[in-house]
């Protein structure tokens, strides 16, 4: 896949991660994961305070078809959401790696991404 | 099992279609988006292949008479050229199938039936020429023919469709062709084709029946005729969001061996004052005399198909309960999508007929959601 960022972290689940140097991570789904969805209807998401631990749901994704759990890809505790997609939760087919982000947060160990994919392995999974 | 395709597999691969399993066959759900294609053929036209629906020719002397009985519409005041929506009932008054039926003549119909029925059609219509008489005892001379694999069925919908299919076919005089009448012999792009003006999304548009040889020579003509006036091709997802739209039941949801025709609101497709009664008509009778009568026990067995809209986007999906004011199931969803041009989610639900003028609820991932009752279609309709 030649439009997967080359700097961000992603899930086997479809999530990606991108890490800030002050230890705030954006999470999003990729390019990937909106195209098998479809059409993005309603993006439920947590509220800023909210804590996750790794593999834990953090929201749904609905599209026409289905509605998708979303996974923490880190351990920590929500800062921000993308209050955008309320009304146009179609960004996250549009720009899945930029506008259609959906949660930042403080990362509660910051090494812990080593188990994540780097592009190239996320690009040999959904090849 | 092996997944049939229809003549037109190639050309929706080459299109960009998300190719699934529908009823046993690969069809295209989307190409797109389902939400642009469903607002394109609202706004412009969509071109729909749906060859994998079924075609029966019923033929013979008392083709007409055994119709008569097998289905609940009347099809007394039909003349050839007319077409005529109906359910097909089982004794208890359950559908079998919704079909279109066609009269070409005198003892010459076609039928089209869905596509996941096809065989359960062939098999309950070959019981009934066995099991049901004329009044004289002797059986009805019919001969029914399954033509399915003979008819590739390209459906053109949209405020532009007649301009559209008119630039390929201009002496036909396809304007005159009435809602629910067709013309059959049509050389449409130097294809020959029985054109239908009938449809399931609500919008004026064609259905154009043809050889499975000349489909993709005819669905190129019509994209490349289409396209510059903003048809775009649009798979099942949308001819699904635009029928519930619409108001459209479809079998297996809103009409299923358990809900009757009339419990699903197609009252209107139901003769019960068709001479000689037909297959299903004493226990649809009894319905209609249940809704007249003030006796708590003949109201408690009613129940009603209704449809909603929510106000929110998520979408209640079918299966999902429905939930009286005390948070107790008394119906379940039956179809539920985000309608595109309303922005919200709407759907259809069977409840118990008394509770529908009361609150109805439904749960999404533990919120309590309102179903807020419409009468259908949800939009403005041309059709």
């Amino acid at each position: 896949m030649s439009n997967l960022p080359q700097d961000i972290k992603y899930t086997e689940s479809h999530e990606w991660l991108k890490i800030d140097a002050d230890g705030i991570a954006t999470i999003g789904i990729t390019d990937y994961a909106q195209g098998s969805l479809g059409d993005i209807t309603y993006v439920q998401l947590p509220k800023a305070g909210a804590a996750f631990k790794v593999g834990e749901s953090f929201g749904v994704v609905e599209s026409v078809k289905a509605a998708s759990d979303l996974y923490a890809p880190v351990a920590g505790t929500v800062v921000e959401v993308n209050a955008a997609l309320d009304a146009s939760p179609d960004l996250v087919n549009t720009a899945p790696f930029t506008d259609g982000w959906m949660l930042k947060i403080r990362m509660d160990s910051p090494a812990s991404t080593a188990a994540l994919l780097d592009a190239e392995a996320y690009a040999k999974l959904t090849a | 099992m092996t997944l049939q395709r229809t003549p037109l597999y190639d050309f929706h691969v080459a299109h960009g279609g998300r190719m699934v399993d529908f009823a046993g066959w690969e069809m295209p759900v989307q190409y797109k988006s389902i939400l642009e294609e469903h607002k394109t053929v609202r706004r412009a036209a969509g071109l729909f292949d749906v060859s994998h629906m079924g075609e029966f020719d019923v033929s013979g002397a008392d083709a007409f008479a055994f119709l008569q009985r097998l289905l609940t519409n009347d099809l007394s005041k039909m003349t050839p050229g007319r077409i005529v929506y109906s359910p097909m009932c089982y004794p208890s008054g359950g559908v079998v199938d919704d079909l279109l039926v066609y009269k070409r003549g005198d003892g010459d119909y076609l039928l089209c039936v869905n596509a996941g029925n096809i065989a359960k059609d062939l098999d309950w219509i070959g019981e009934q020429l066995v099991a049901l008489r004329k009044p004289d005892g002797a059986r009805y001379d019919v001969t029914v023919s399954n033509r399915s694999a003979d008819y590739a069925l390209l459906a053109i919908q949209g405020p532009r469709a007649l301009e559209i299919v008119q630039s390929l076919a201009p002496a036909a005089g396809l304007g005159e062709i009435k809602y629910y009448h067709f013309k059959d012999g049509i050389e449409v792009a130097g294809v020959r084709c029985l054109v239908s003006r009938t449809g399931y999304t609500g919008e004026d548009g064609f259905e154009l029946y043809h050889a499975p040889a000349d489909a993709r020579a005819l669905a190129d003509a019509l994209f490349a005729a289409g396209a510059p006036l903003g048809m775009e091709l649009a798979g099942l997802g949308a001819r699904d969001s635009l029928r519930l739209e619409a108001g459209f039941p479809l079998y297996g949801h809103e009409i299923t061996a358990d809900i009757s025709p009339l419990t699903a609101g197609l009252d209107w497709t139901v003769k019960l004052k068709k001479e000689g009664g037909f297959v299903g008509s004493e226990p649809l009778a009894a319905e209609m005399e249940s809704r007249a009568s003030t006796a708590p026990q003949a109201q408690a067995a009613l129940r009603k198909v209704v449809f909603f809209k929510t106000g929110d986007r998520r979408i209640v999906r079918a299966g999902a309960q429905v939930l009286n004011g005390a948070g107790e199931q008394i119906g379940e969803v039956l179809s539920g999508t985000l309608s595109p041009v309303l922005n919200e989610a709407i759907g259809s639900a069977i409840v118990p007929a008394a509770a529908a003028p009361h609150p109805l609820l439904t749960d999404i991932r533990g919120t309590k959601i309102a179903l807020q009752l419409v009468k259908p279609p949800f939009v403005q309709l041309k059709k």
